[in-house]
């Protein structure tokens, strides 16, 4: 993966609460035994018609809101099922980072595992943001993943939580599991020490 | 006392901690029972492929074929055709997964594949005190034995296959108290639709939850299992009840439950998991089993609910602007007006199924109510057993051609509808009275339009046609 450190970016507004995974990406789309190539599926019941021209009404296919790398929605984003497929298409559609107030638990770990931001504000600024990518769509963000910080065109920065590990792997660009096989003398002495409690070759 | 009491998920997260949370990385835990099925999982194999890593504890894996897989009937060899050529990949990429990697497989048409939330509970795999874990949201559902269990991401599903572990930040928890006693013809469906109709899809977010108090207390185990299924749709990714007799009776003689002397070892340690008296919660919520009616959704996600003779809510009378402009979203979406009833409301498709209210139980609740009576013209009503066992038990108990006589179809098990992946999806437009558990724009087919719902209330609205109380058509609650 590769290091996350700063970026700037343009914004683009999905200001609807508890957009959940199957609008992100629909089931149709997780017959793929891939990651790549769902950026094009992407919000796709929203985004296309049924002869594949864009929807005039989706915000995201307005002409100023192309190549933004920024969305900023409402709160609950990527709420429903556990489908990392949901990143996956984010990444694949140009975004590195969603704004919300708050994110579905499942949706933000496994954002975070592919280097797609969560990064959660307080409602005002969330509104602020939305009206910065309604207002004035060509206005950068900066994201600072080291200083946890988003910059606004104005100069004002807002910190955002991220926890210390996350984050750790993202600036330094290494997967968690890295971390846990390192861990294989604790996991075998927890074996040793508890009985398993369940077989499955016995019911196969 | 107080100091040192603990709640049941506490407990269970205790005894998995295989590297406490420190300041800079979160708690390693342990995990007992990983379920993997076809569609979350094949990025994490290739992923162990990539780094020449083995499954750790494939004893303690099972892979189920459910979420692609067709649900129509058998052809006459036997077979269960697969029309989807992706689908058709996936499933063969699937088998050779579990085949190089050693994990057992429930194959599509074979004796014991189903969804994957039915399977461990029957196998008696589903044990109290577990951590269980899948690639799927609804994992929640094994929360009704007193596991602590959980949906988790592809990456994860990597980290699990290959370390038998999974980083986690420790969960707040939050107690749900249901009191009383439900009425006739109301049902553990209704119960969690009434839940979350109060705390809202993000309420739970960050918690687990504890489902307590006596309603629950006298629910069955697929009762349990309905309310803990559908703990994700209020955001919390796990719910849980204490294990009871009730949990016991239900693991008893199931083919991986504990025999003999260690069955009884295991109740008496199983015993100890009941959440402490004084233990604290972070949070609170209480409902009253007593005031419920059947409920049912009228939006687009789960906890837009109400009482199944309440009129749809008035987008102009809600508090804030984002919660006016997503209600007057979902209702467009529905094609609903603000302010009308739904009963009366015209239908076209019952889907009995999904890993909410797919088991024997929720099948002989429905045969019952359908028995003699017919599907109403225009309607379409289909019956998927959760697993091939289900399928089984209801054949030998002759389910089955109580519904084909109410005319019926009487699949295959699977996930069907509920995932619309698998070819049995809605036309646009149309409605249906789903026992499922997501209602959300375009689930049980591009345009369709969903509303969530009980057994009994999905009976009762195919025999009518339209959205029906279900108390109505209830005989044995009137006898
Ligand atoms: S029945 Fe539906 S909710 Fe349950 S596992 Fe299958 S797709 Fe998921």
């Amino acid at each position: 993966m590769e290091p996350i450190r700063k970026f700037t970016g343009r914004l683009a507004p999905l200001p609807i609460n508890d957009i959940d995974t199957d609008q992100i990406i629909p089931a149709r789309y997780l017959k793929t035994t891939d990651k790549l190539g769902l950026g094009q599926a992407c919000f796709n019941d929203w985004r296309w018609n049924e002869d594949g021209t864009p929807k005039a009404d989706f915000i995201l296919n307005q002409p100023q809101y192309q190549g933004a790398e920024v969305l900023v929605a409402g709160n609950n984003f990527g709420c429903g099922s556990s489908r990392e497929h949901a990143p996956w298409a984010l990444l694949g559609m140009g975004f590195r980072a969603v704004v919300s107030t708050y994110f579905a638990d499942i949706f933000r770990g496994n954002a975070l595992k592919n280097g797609l931001l969560p990064i959660v504000v307080d409602e005002e600024t969330k509104q602020q943001l939305i009206s910065l990518a309604q207002e004035a769509p060509e206005s950068t963000v900066t994201v600072d993943l080291e200083a946890q910080t988003l910059t606004l065109p104005d100069g004002r920065s807002v910190t955002f939580p991220i926890d210390p590990f996350s984050r750790y792997c993202l600036l330094n660009g290494v997967d968690q599991l890295g971390f846990l096989l390192g861990l294989d003398a604790d996991v075998s002495a927890y074996e040793a020490a508890n009985p398993q409690r369940v077989n499955t070759h016995i019911v196969a | 006392m107080a100091a040192h009491a603990k709640t049941l998920f506490e407990k269970v997260w205790d005894r998995h901690i295989v590297r406490p949370q420190t300041p800079d990385t979160p708690a390693v835990l342990y995990i007992d029972l990983h379920l993997v099925h076809e569609v979350t999982s094949p990025q994490a194999f290739a992923l162990l492929r990539e780094r020449g890593l083995k499954v750790r504890r494939p004893d303690r894996t099972l892979g189920t074929m459910d979420h692609s897989t067709p649900t129509t009937p058998r052809n006459e060899l036997g077979i269960i055709p697969v029309v989807d050529a992706q689908a058709q990949k996936q499933l063969e990429q699937f088998t050779k997964n579990c085949q190089d990697f050693g994990i057992p497989l429930y194959a599509l048409g074979t004796a014991k594949q189903g969804i994957v939330h039915v399977i461990g509970p029957e196998q008696g795999l589903t044990q109290p005190g577990m951590t269980i874990v899948c690639g799927d949201s609804h994992t929640s559902t094994h929360g009704a034995f007193g596991a602590l269990a959980f949906g988790i991401g592809t990456s994860e599903v990597g980290h699990v296959l290959a370390t038998q572990t999974l980083l986690q930040y420790k969960p707040k928890t939050m107690a749900v108290r249901v009191d009383g006693r439900l009425m006739p013809g109301v049902t553990a469906k209704d119960i969690i639709l009434g839940i979350i109709a109060k705390i809202g899809v993000g309420g739970g977010t960050g918690y687990v939850l504890e489902y307590m108090g006596e309603a629950i207390r006298a629910l069955s185990m697929e009762g349990r299992m309905t309310i803990c299924n559908m703990s994700i749709e209020g955001g919390a990714r796990a719910g849980m009840v204490a294990p009871d007799d009730t949990t016991f009776e239900y693991i008893a003689g199931r083919p991986a439950a504990p025999q003999g002397a260690d069955f009884d070892r295991a109740v008496a340690d199983w015993r100890t998991l009941p959440t402490d008296e004084g233990a604290a919660f972070d949070a609170e919520v209480t409902l009253n089993a007593d005031e419920l009616i059947p409920m049912i959704t009228y939006g687009t996600n789960p906890g837009m609910g109400m009482p199944i003779n309440g009129f749809v809510p008035d987008p102009d009378k809600q508090p804030t602007v984002d919660e006016r402009v997503a209600l007057d979203k979902a209702l467009t979406y529905m094609g609903l007006r603000p302010n009308e009833p739904l009963l009366g409301k015209k239908i076209d498709v019952v889907f009995v199924g999904s890993c909410t209210n797919s088991r024997i139980s929720d099948l002989r609740e429905a045969a019952r109510m359908i028995e003699g009576r017919k599907v109403a013209e225009g309607v379409r009503m289909l019956v998927v057993p959760g697993s091939q066992q289900v399928k089984a038990q209801a054949e030998r108990e002759g389910l089955h051609e109580i519904f084909k006589a109410a005319g019926a179809e009487w699949r295959e098990a699977g996930c069907s509808m509920c995932i619309a992946m698998n070819g049995d999806q809605l036309a646009p437009g149309q409605y249906a009275v789903s026992t499922s558990n997501r209602n959300f724009e375009g689930r049980q087919g591009k345009g369709g339009r969903t509303f969530l719902a009980s057994p009994l209330t999905a009976v009762a609205a195919a025999v009518t046609g339209v959205i029906t109380d279900p108390r109505e058509l209830y005989e044995p609650a009137l006898a």
